[in-house]
């Protein structure tokens, strides 16, 4: 077990060293920082020394060995936009970020399930094509368009005058899908709660949560149907299994047989592919942020880019990997708690 | 009335080309404590035969026909709950393969206890006495362990122990035992097949074995039905069918036996392999492969190729064969002519 998360460790020490290789090796193509930081008044010369002074005169490599010498001792550089440390302007900035991800997480487990193992039950039923058949749609569209059609349907709303008024039914039915729209589309909202340090929280209020609903069904959009389709073929290839036919000749209920017998080997592959959509989540964060203008770390992360701000970006980017590596290692250890057949060890499988 | 007598059963598995017919016209009976063999090649229908008395085929397969009647009530008629009552508790299962039957993400005592309390209101603690009492009835060795093992833990023959232990769990009446020794190593195939014979007699429990090991069979069943492409062609006391086979394909099984064979010569074979389910011959649906096809006077039998054969009475012994209808006719006319 500590061999184990001592594997992963130097893991994230190698993810994060191949990131910011990465992210420098970009930085020249990402356009003039001194350009976003001064004005259009200030003559070349003194841009020169603001340039020389920042060190973006020096090599590539004596840029980067400077920044890893400041980054082992927990240093990433200032950003340039806001002019403190990297790490903070981030620091600031995730909580929100988890909080999204956490919600569409929690929208995707809530639903998929249920939905995945109805389905696998029941395949034949006409729900269950009705969801297979949303599912593919959910699949196909991007996240920003259905963040908009989100924003219409249910922040700026929808009159439907396509049935005649004057019959009863007509208006009945022109009133059935019309939506008002009041649903914030914009920001956290005003009524944030402080946890601790720079953590306010959107969930502890009616109001924050109003905020949390749209940006995070947007942002759940595209997992809750990959995740129901998955479970559902994962169900229905454990539903043919000589176990749950054993199951059900022991005469236990058909209650436990799908619910203990077959979801648990359903869930296992479910949870390796969690793990890494997570972690896939945080970085589809950056569309829907910026659709919602939801003030965390995709929304800086663009920013971010435009400023040409390369201490924020590369910071979040090595951050990104890191969660990555942590999401991965927190699903093993619950994969290992789940399949008796695994055991953590330190050494390569 | 018998313990279990299955009537006519009549098994289909809905198709998008049409229904397949997987079991025809199926009918024995088997009395308390009783020993009875299924036997047949793969194909033959043994393995649905076993799943349909409790009902358990799946999907797209039904019963089309016919009954199965246990302590007087029928079952293929009973609701998902009735039966559930009967499956697992009265009449319990051991299929072929230990390595796929246990779950491979439950722990063994979950696996016996769950059982145990689905048929009766007890405790957990109660339920894992129970278990414990039948993994040492099973000769399992320090069975207190094996309750908070995981199927992964244990080898193809402890498995097959535990899953006879759980068979036996709540006393049951019948154990249909699905090719129980199949999947082991040859070295433990006796032992296994010896305990299980041995629990059955120490609780009077009836057993059905499904086989394809004529050996084994004649060796512990009373009764036994062979079974050709989803049909009993030939069905009665153990001991009179093997040793005078009166179906060809019977006689063909028995030939079969390495030890019928004369030593250097090559093993004794039926020629061709069974017919698919979807796509029976006409008439016989061994005739293809039959070698007694012929009259005396060299015709093929036009009966073989055109009629399915119907049963006839040959001794304690019924046989679907046009042939043996034939020389039981000819038998009898001699008799009443003389």
């Amino acid at each position: 077990m500590i061999a184990f998360l001592i594997k992963r460790l130097m893991h994230a020490i190698l993810v994060m060293f191949v990131i910011s290789v990465l992210a420098f090796a970009i930085q020249d193509n990402l356009g003039d920082p001194v350009q976003q930081m001064v004005g259009q008044s200030v003559p070349e010369s003194e841009r020169e020394a603001l340039r020389e002074r920042l060190g973006l005169n020096d090599s590539f490599l004596i840029q980067y060995v400077r920044f890893a010498k400041n980054a082992v001792q927990g240093d990433f550089g200032d950003s340039y936009f806001y002019r403190e440390p990297a790490l903070e302007v981030i620091a600031r900035h995730l909580p929100a970020t988890l909080e999204l991800v956490f919600a569409a997480t929690l929208i995707i487990v809530l639903f998929s399930v249920p939905i995945g193992v109805y389905s696998a039950i029941k395949p034949r039923s006409p729900i269950s094509r009705l969801f297979m058949g949303i599912s593919i749609i959910g699949i196909s569209i991007p996240v920003f368009l259905t963040a908009i059609v989100l924003i219409q349907i249910f922040s700026i709303g929808v009159t439907v005058t396509l049935f005649p008024e004057s019959t009863g039914w007509g208006a009945w039915l022109n009133a059935f899908f019309s939506t008002e729209g009041n649903m914030p589309s914009f920001g956290r909202g005003y009524d944030l709660v402080n946890v601790v340090g720079n953590w306010d929280t959107n969930l502890a209020t009616w109001n924050g949560l109003q905020h949390l609903v749209l940006p995070a069904v947007s942002l759940a959009s595209i997992m809750l149907p990959l995740f129901i389709r998955l479970i559902r073929a994962e169900m229905m290839e454990v539903l043919q299994s000589e176990y749950v036919k054993y199951a059900r000749a022991k005469g236990i209920s058909m209650r436990r047989v799908y619910f203990v017998h077959a979801l648990k080997n359903t869930m296992l592959p479910v949870i390796t592919v969690g793990g890494v959509q997570i972690g896939t989540m945080v970085a589809y964060t950056i569309l829907t942020e910026t659709v919602f203008q939801w003030p965390g770390m995709g929304l800086m992360f663009l920013d971010a880019i435009n400023r040409a701000d390369i201490p924020l970006i590369v910071t979040y980017l090595m951050i990104v990997g890191v969660i990555f590596v942590v999401t991965n290692t927190i699903v093993d250890l619950i994969y290992g708690l789940v399949n008796p057949t695994v055991k953590l060890t330190g050494k390569p499988a | 009335m018998a313990l279990l007598e299955v009537n006519n059963l009549d098994v289909r598995f809905a198709l998008r080309q049409g229904d397949v017919h997987a079991l025809r016209d199926i009918s024995f009976s088997l009395e308390r404590g009783e020993r009875l063999g299924i036997v047949g090649e793969s194909g033959a229908g043994k393995s649905v035969a076993a799943f349909s008395l409790l009902n358990l085929i799946a999907k797209p397969g039904f019963i089309a026909g016919g009954t199965v009647t246990f302590d007087g009530q029928v079952l293929n008629r009973m609701s998902e709950r009735g039966l559930r009552k009967v499956r697992g508790n009265r009449v319990s299962m051991i299929f072929q393969d230990p390595m796929m039957t246990l779950n491979p993400v439950l722990s063994i005592g979950e696996q016996m206890v769950e059982c145990l309390k689905a048929h009766r209101r007890i405790s957990s603690k109660e339920a894992r006495a129970i278990a414990l009492d039948k993994l040492q009835q099973v000769q399992i060795p320090s069975p207190e362990t094996r309750l908070d093992q995981y199927p992964h833990e244990l080898s193809g023959g402890m498995r097959q122990r535990i899953i006879i232990a759980i068979a036996l769990l709540l006393d049951p009446d019948i154990i249909i035992a699905d090719e129980p020794t199949t999947a082991l190593d040859v070295t433990i195939q006796a032992e296994i097949m010896a305990l299980l014979l041995d629990l059955c007699e120490q609780h009077n429990v009836g057993l059905i074995l499904i086989t394809h090991d004529l050996g084994v069979v004649s060796q512990v069943t009373q009764r036994m039905l062979v079974m050709y492409a989803g049909r009993v062609i030939e069905q009665g006391p153990t001991r009179e069918i093997i040793n005078d086979p009166q179906h060809p394909y019977t006689q063909g099984l028995i030939n079969a036996l390495p030890q019928m064979a004369t030593p250097g010569e090559k093993l004794n074979q039926i020629r061709g392999s069974m017919p698919s389910l979807s796509n029976l011959p006409s008439g016989c649906a061994f005739h293809p492969r039959c070698d007694f096809i012929n009259r005396a006077d060299g015709q093929p039998r036009p009966a073989c190729t055109q009629q399915v054969p119907e049963f006839v009475e040959s001794g304690n012994c019924r046989v679907a064969c046009h042939m043996v209808a034939e020389l039981l006719e000819d038998r009898r006319l001699k008799e009443v002519t003389s």
